[in-house]
């Protein structure tokens, strides 16, 4: 063999039966034992759950624009209605303790100087914003769909929130279901109290009598079966973000 | 120790080497038994200390991945049909390759390794490019030739190995290709956490459902990486693992151009 490299690759090869198998073994065993085995942080959670706050923090301050719209497509790319998820926390379904639209209103209060209680009557009559876009949910899956309603902006007007207000608390006949917000993504112009989805009177299934809707936070911060609406100081929690879940949701 | 790795040759001598269709000598002779070779330094610490970093959150990043990705396993928007071809569609990988336990877990591990995974990154290419290291890893055109001529030698289709520096031309490719597969992961990774924010960058990929896709796909391109690294590792150049957590080197390749 007159090629050195080959001589030493043999060599080396010998030597992999030995020592550098023995090595690949413990290399193996180790990463074996470090591998992560479905583990959920353990001790480590809290610090996971600060460090998430960062990400919200760096999300709702740098990221986030109180003006910039999201894209908005036409009629033609909306989901199929029967292909478009819907969820509900209660169970079974038929749980869900549903108003008559007559007797239902939007309590609005808080720390604002004006509470009001706001009818669907009151809320159609207020100037509505429509849009067809892409709805995103936290687990990866995308629908397009056309969402009417009034700017949560237009209302926040109305109550005339005091200058303590920094937060926005979202609650739900749903099984306690409810969302804390920022006020920087409720203020967005798309950003939106809805009661019609493609074109007709919103249905259970999607958030009856009204739903939040925001094409610029994903699935889990737009509150559907709004009962409250209340202005706070404190950072409220939310269903799915006391789980665990990013508190901002902005995409 | 050869003449070659004991004293630095100018680079224009081994890259003039380099052109030659068949160069006679080798950049290292066979070790006699005059014992091991000295060993040299061949690492820099902060290459180690980057290395191994981000060996470990590389695979806290894809176990995360995976968690997340089986919360919907598939591409697409609901009601169209699901961006092919997807071996792992409607995939669920196994415990042991995921971390966080559930969605939301898997969210927040992803999110917080997310930070050092991009900061050891740019402190790894940051110290490539202060230093000039750059030089003996960057794939450029001018290695395509070199490169062909490795990947026929590792095919046993050419004898002679071919001559080479630090980094022989296959390892540039594959060193460089981590690199831009790293920027590739952050940049559709940033794409899809805010598709909305950052219209402009998601748009580029050809929108969310694309760019997930390509953040996907980049897992893989890693896992093949890291798979044929570690086997070279141990079949080509043992005495390298060493240098990786040492910084000493007693193996048969030049540590320098």
């Amino acid at each position: 063999m007159t090629d050195p490299f080959e001589r030493e690759r043999l060599t080396a090869g010998a030597a992999l039966s030995r020592r550098g198998l023995l090595r690949l073994a413990l290399l193996g065993g180790g990463a074996a034992a470090l591998s992560a085995c479905g583990w959920d942080g353990g001790p480590l959670k809290p610090l996971l759950r600060g460090v998430s706050r960062v990400n919200d923090l760096v999300g709702e301050k740098v990221l986030l624009s109180g003006s910039r719209l999201a894209r908005q497509y036409p009629l033609s790319a909306r989901t199929p209605e029967d292909a478009y998820p819907a969820y509900m926390r209660t169970r079974p379904h038929a749980a869900l303790p549903v108003p008559e639209v007559g007797e239902w209103a939007l309590e609005v209060g808080g720390l604002v100087r004006k509470p009001m209680r706001l009818t669907r009557t009151m809320l159609e009559a207020m100037p509505p914003v429509t849009y067809t876009v892409k709805h995103y949910c936290v687990e990866g899956w995308t629908a397009i769909g056309t969402w009417t309603g009034v700017p949560v902006a237009s209302v926040a007007a109305l109550v005339e929130p005091t200058d303590e207000a920094r937060f926005l608390r979202f609650d739900s006949f749903d099984s306690g279901y409810y969302n804390g917000w920022d006020l920087k993504s409720a203020y967005h112009p798309q950003t939106i109290l809805a009661y019609a989805f493609n074109d007709r009177p919103l249905d259970v299934a999607h958030g009856f009598p009204l739903r939040l809707y925001a094409p610029i936070k994903l699935g889990y911060k737009l509150t559907k079966y709004l009962t409250a609406m209340t202005f706070t100081a404190e950072r409220p929690g939310g269903y799915w973000e006391d789980k665990g879940y990013p508190w901002l949701g902005g995409i | 120790m050869t003449a070659e790795s004991a004293v630095d040759p100018p680079a224009a001598e081994v890259h003039a080497a380099d052109r030659k269709p068949a160069p006679p000598p080798e950049p290292s002779k066979p070790e006699t038994a005059a014992g091991p070779r000295p060993a040299v330094r061949r690492y820099h610490g902060i290459v180690r200390l980057t290395h191994w970093l981000n060996a470990v959150l590389l695979a806290g990043m894809v176990a995360s991945g995976l968690q997340i990705y089986s919360a919907f396993r598939h591409f697409g928007i609901r009601g169209e049909p699901y961006l092919q071809p997807n071996p792992f569609d409607g995939t669920t990988f196994p415990e042991w390759s995921r971390l966080g336990g559930w969605l939301a877990g898997g969210l927040n591990w992803h999110f917080a390794l997310a930070w050092p995974f991009v900061l050891t990154g740019l402190v790894y290419v940051g110290f490539l490019v202060a230093s000039g290291e750059w030089r003996s890893l960057l794939f450029r055109p001018r290695d395509v030739p070199a490169a062909w001529r490795m990947q026929l030698y590792y095919l046993r289709l050419r004898k002679q190995h071919p001559p080479q520096g630090k980094h022989n031309a296959l390892q540039k490719l594959a060193y460089t290709g981590a690199v831009l597969l790293g920027g590739l992961s952050l940049l559709t990774g940033f794409s899809i956490y805010k598709p909305v924010q950052l219209g402009w960058l998601t748009a580029l990929f050809g929108g969310y459902e694309l760019a997930r896709y390509w953040h996907f796909l980049a897992v893989w391109a890693f896992v093949a990486f890291v798979v044929v690294h570690v086997v070279m590792v141990f079949l080509v150049d043992p005495a390298s693992l060493r240098g990786m957590i040492t910084g000493w080197y007693r193996g048969r390749f030049p540590s320098h151009d």
